[in-house]
């Protein structure tokens, strides 16, 4: 691994009583999909607003490029940042918007609106130039406000949930184009958002928090497959989590059968809860009588109705211990 | 039933519209009067006395000073109004509510009270009566007006904008000037035109700070001590008349919505 572009060193904010980061350290790489992936109060936004200069941390240090960036105001970080809301000016051209950050650097005009139009172009939306924000449609202002914050080539892009606003369709669209245009840049992102399945899609570093903490960081399919705390266990993606002597056991729903089958683990008997249909499958809910949960995937054509008698096993492999 | 209710209110309406607006017609139809008393029958229509407004130095004097105090006085306020409202929507002052509210006091407070408050002030600091201090008096009632209004439209949606500009290079005055004033317009010249109108009609305070040089309500009410005339009338429909440009005028800016 390359040296880091971004390196957040020990880290803890509090707004007046309540602490929202408890001592966070964190490396970036260059050229990195970074998501920050946790629940609403995890202080994921305040991370990201503390590296792009709207807060200075209480405590701990930020460095960029190597350089101390703590109390840097954000107009002197190479970072920029597109806001959940776009915030976008409303009474400039869609060019006039793009071009902002090369006009307050003295670019002259005729060069700054030729690089407006080619970071419109990356983005998809060569057309806009002329237009104003509110003739664009939501997905296309949110490409706009990317291409604005592009149009400045930061080293660091960071991005507020900024398929928040949008409808589920687009938000899975403007995924996988916000991946392609990344690597296009080849600029490192930082990305914040409570959506796991967008984590996952995007993310080539995912960073999951929870109340102030870091509980888990690495490549998503690794936190998936092999989380390391119950918590990511149970918030990138579904688990079953049962208790052992001194620890958990997380198992994944896709993993866990409802009857013997040979080479598998017993964990008991159970009776289905409720069967809810997705398609390619259905999701099963079942419970002991102890009380213990169990959630499994099984195939769409399994032949299964609550208050059916279940009897939950998987394979060995596939159980996942967590430490307590 | 339907039919007498539907004739009841619409007699209801004419008779309050007509309640506010029938004094207003009849200085205006009297205005146009031929003969020397504005009294019934009507003689007119005829220009005779816009004629004479016109041709009377201390009117037209009273006009331009009038037009002079209202302009000069309301882009203060509304320029005080703005930087004031900003301050409190994008910084934590201490003391912050009080403050806000203490700034918008004024509007409660009688126009006679500012007016000798400001003479008694003025006369300490050896300001002499004149047009300057009749406008600093259109200011101090003016501006918390222009506060109040600009600051209701100083939304928390724009907190991010301003905060892209920042985050795009932008120094503190570029942001100042580049977004939020250009977004804050529609305010801003609303409440411009509202502080021009109630400078221009404003009679209490100019009467109090005024001597010699003095603006047109003080000149009319000057006027009317000379007993009723279509002079009045005259000058009077003109100030009504420039009172009903800029009130449409704020409502235009006002209540145009930009589409979202």
């Amino acid at each position: 691994m390359s040296e880091a572009l971004v390196e957040v060193r020990n880290v803890s904010h509090r707004f007046g009583a309540t602490e929202v980061l408890a001592d966070v350290s964190l490396s970036i790489a260059p050229g990195s999909y970074t998501v920050l992936l946790g629940p609403s109060g995890s202080g994921k936004t305040t991370l990201l607003s503390i590296l792009g200069g709207f807060l200075v941390p209480s405590k701990g240090k930020v460095f960029i490029r190597g350089e101390d960036c703590t109390a840097l105001p954000p107009a002197k970080r190479p970072t920029t940042t597109v806001f959940q809301d776009y915030a976008l000016f409303p009474h400039m051209s869609v060019g006039g918007n793009v071009g902002f950050g090369l006009r307050m650097r003295r670019v002259a005009r005729d060069e700054r609106d030729r690089l407006a139009r080619e970071v419109l172009a990356i983005v998809g939306l060569p057309e806009a130039f002329g237009r104003r924000p509110h003739q664009l449609s939501g997905g296309q202002r949110q490409r706009v406000a990317l291409a604005r914050a592009l149009a400045v080539e930061p080293a660091v892009l960071l991005l507020d949930e900024p398929l928040g606003a949008l409808d589920l369709k687009l938000r899975r669209q403007m995924q996988d184009e916000l991946k392609a245009i990344q690597q296009r840049v080849g600029t490192a992102f930082i990305h914040v958002t409570h959506d796991q399945e967008e984590a996952m899609a995007l993310a080539n570093h995912c960073v999951v928090l929870n109340r102030g903490r870091i509980e888990d960081e690495g490549p998503p399919e690794r936190i998936y497959l092999r989380p390391t705390s119950r918590f990511s266990a149970t918030f990138m993606g579904e688990s079953t989590i049962m208790p052992t002597a001194d620890a958990w056991l997380a198992i994944r729903p896709e993993h866990l059968r409802l009857s013997r089958e040979p080479g598998t683990t017993r964990l008991g008997e159970a009776r289905v809860t409720a069967v809810v249909f997705q398609g390619g499958f259905k999701r099963v809910t079942a419970e002991a009588t102890d009380g213990q949960a169990f959630i499994a995937k099984v195939p769409a054509e399994t032949n299964v109705a609550p208050g059916d008698k279940v009897a939950p096993s998987c394979r060995a492999e596939d159980m996942i211990h967590l430490e307590r | 039933m339907r039919a007498a209710i539907k004739f009841l209110s619409a007699g209801y309406a004419a008779a309050i519209y007509a309640f506010i607006f029938l004094p207003v017609i009849v200085l205006v139809v009297f205005s146009l009067q031929s003969t020397a008393f504005p009294i019934p029958p009507f003689t007119g229509p005829s220009l005779r006395w816009y004629k004479a407004v016109l041709g009377d130095a201390r009117l037209t004097s009273a006009l331009a000073n009038s037009l002079l105090v209202a302009a000069l006085s309301s882009f203060i306020a509304a320029a005080l109004g703005f930087l004031a409202a900003w301050g409190f929507a994008r910084f934590t002052l201490p003391g912050s509510a009080l403050l806000r509210g203490l700034i918008t006091l004024p509007l409660t407070v009688s126009y006679l009270i500012i007016g000798m408050g400001l003479l008694v002030l003025f006369n300490w600091a050896g300001l002499p009566k004149s047009l300057t201090a009749a406008g600093i008096g259109h200011v101090v009632i003016n501006l918390p007006l222009c506060f109040a209004i600009i600051y209701s439209q100083m939304g928390d949606h724009q907190i991010n904008i301003e905060r892209a500009a920042r985050d795009l290079g932008a120094r503190e005055w570029q942001v100042l000037t580049m977004v939020t004033l250009p977004i804050m317009w529609p305010a801003i010249f609303a409440s411009l035109f509202l502080s021009m109108t109630f400078s221009w009609d404003e009679f209490v305070i100019s009467f109090l700070l005024t001597r010699f040089d003095t603006t047109l309500p003080v000149e009319i009410w000057n006027l009317l001590r000379s007993g009723l005339n279509p002079k009045t009338n005259a000058v009077g429909s003109m100030v009504f008349g420039v009172s009903v440009l800029l009130a449409i005028a704020f409502e235009l800016i006002l209540l145009r919505r930009k589409p979202a």
